[in-house]
């Protein structure tokens, strides 16, 4: 009985979640307009969909801004966790303490000090604005991947390859990197996924005229709402699913997958 | 020391896009448009349009936030059992998974649902009773926010959950406790750094939400958020603006500190 009342806590849950996706996930095929009628299948909002230029720029947009935000983030928060974990107790605490403070800071009080730091010294909001911002709020995702793979890391090993003659470069790139990898690796999906999910920092940091998906969806959503978003959205709910898929998949033999979750 | 240059960049960055943006919020904040030191735009909260907007906030956000709790605590000690059998992996997956859809996407979806001619109405209709108002009330916002915030307050339970060692709960058991006694003096105290992280995991967005009230709420419903997004967005006050935004630092400064002081191995900021 307990067992079963468990179960079905979980189903109600579990519809909860799901069926605002379900729903627009049936209505992006629905020929008609209107969401109370069912006009039959159709495949014309996604046609729509992909013959809009603003969508379509939109999401290119989106996907740079996604892509270089998450490499530079990976650079300098891989960079820093080598830096990080050689410090001192105190200087280290100071800094994961900085480094927390995007992460538990509400990301309307981010957007504004971002925005309000880049017209102060005259920077003209565009794009590159929106990825400074994003590189920013990236950069402790990448930490928090990255930092629990060096700490496991041996010492030794390293050490036992500049004995034998390797150059420190040599050493790291050979011993060093192909520990730390599936850290990095995962704190770059982290990040892409972050940057590909915001709205209110992009909608701060962003200058006139540039959209990003999130920010187009917001503006549509004021007009009201068309089919061709719930289109959109079938499709962004299948992009994720994918890549969790695969920043899921079990990472090396024998090691108990640690998934990022 | 050479090792240290490495967080260097790192450190420049955070100073430059973390650090001074924060103190130009607080310099602006508390100067006039002419830069002299000024409380006014700190104590423009108290025009009532605001304080309306900061209380409906509050409000609202303390019972998503609750909400948020009395879901997930069950959820979490479901997936803590489940956890035996090898199966919560792909379970976690499964409640975490629309968390990663786009925060608008999803929140379109309840306007979708909740609207005058929804998906809720058109049920209500076909069964031949009266539409009900669902969508720009105060109900459908708390909606939202759960749905955005509730994997924000299971993650942190889970994990403090499956910390939680089995032979614990059975030397209770074995020692005469029952069920509620287990609960009350094993499980909930173990697991208070996980409520805690939970409690500001979600209370801090939902308070400062805009988007949700201004997406299920019609823009008539005004919360904090949108009172300052207006601030920046249309009327292009930045002194103002930052003064009302330090009002809402101090509800997060609030939540950091008791995030560091009982989450001390950072189960609830760690994804």
């Amino acid at each position: 009985m307990k067992n079963f009342l468990e179960k079905a806590y979980l189903a109600v849950i579990f519809i909860f979640l799901y069926l605002p996706i379900a729903a627009l996930i049936v209505l992006s095929f629905n020929e008609s307009k209107y969401m109370s009628t069912w006009g039959g299948f159709s495949l014309k909002w996604y046609e729509d969909l992909f013959s809009s230029q603003i969508i379509m720029s939109a999401l290119q947009n989106t996907l740079i801004i996604a892509l270089v935000s998450a490499s530079i983030a990976t650079l300098i928060g891989t960079a820093a966790c080598l830096g990080i974990s050689s410090m001192k107790k105190l200087p280290r605490t100071i800094v994961m303490g900085i480094t927390n403070i995007p992460m538990l800071n509400a990301d309307i009080v981010t957007g504004i000090s971002l925005m309000l730091c880049f017209l102060a010294f005259g920077v003209t909001l565009s794009m590159k604005t929106v990825i400074l911002a994003h590189i920013t709020f990236n950069i402790p995702y990448v930490i928090l991947s990255v930092m629990p793979r060096i700490k496991q890391l041996e010492p030794s090993t390293y050490e036992a390859a500049l004995d034998l003659g390797a150059s420190p470069a040599y050493a790291f790139v050979k011993v060093v990197l192909p520990d730390i990898m599936p850290g990095i690796l995962s704190g770059f999906l982290l990040a892409f996924t972050m940057s590909l999910d915001d709205f209110i920092i992009t909608h701060f940091t962003k200058g006139a005229g540039i959209n990003t998906i999130s920010t187009l969806v917001y503006s549509e959503l004021r007009k009201g709402i068309k089919p061709t978003l719930y289109a959109l959205s079938a499709l962004v709910f299948t992009a994720v699913l994918i890549l969790l898929v695969i920043m899921n998949l079990p990472k090396g033999k024998g090691k108990k997958q640690e998934s990022l979750l | 020391m050479r090792k240290q240059l490495a967080a260097g960049p790192y450190l420049i960055w955070m100073i430059g896009f973390t650090v001074i943006p924060l103190i130009l919020i607080v310099y602006y904040g508390l100067t006039d448009a002419s830069g002299a030191f000024t409380l006014n735009n700190v104590l423009a909260i108290m025009q009532p349009t605001r304080m309306n907007a900061l209380f409906r906030s509050l409000k609202l956000s303390l019972i998503c936030t609750a909400i948020c709790l009395l879901l997930a605590y069950p959820l979490a000690m479901i997936l803590k059992k489940m956890s035996h059998g090898g199966r919560s992996g792909l379970l976690i997956f499964i409640f975490i998974l629309p968390m990663w859809m786009n925060f608008l996407l999803r929140t379109m979806a309840w306007q979708v649902i909740l609207s005058r001619t929804g998906l809720i109405n058109t049920l209500l209709s076909v069964l031949g009773l009266p539409p009900a108002k669902l969508i720009n009330t105060n109900g459908a916002i708390v909606f939202g926010m759960v749905y955005n915030y509730l994997p924000f307050m299971v993650l942190p339970l889970y994990n403090v959950m499956v910390k939680i060692s089995d032979d614990v709960i059975e030397a209770a058991h074995d020692l005469g406790a029952g069920w509620l006694q287990t609960f009350v003096h094993i499980i909930l105290p173990l697991s208070v750094p996980g409520i805690i992280s939970g409690i500001t995991m979600v209370f801090v967005p939902a308070l400062t939400t805009f988007v949700i009230s201004d997406v299920l709420g019609g823009g008539m419903i005004l919360l904090i958020g949108n009172v300052i997004e207006q601030e920046f967005t249309f009327t292009a006050n930045w002194n103002l603006g930052s003064g009302l935004s330090l009002i809402l630092m101090i509800f997060i400064l609030i939540s950091m500190f008791l995030i560091a002081k009982y989450d001390k191995e950072g189960n609830g900021t760690a994804f």
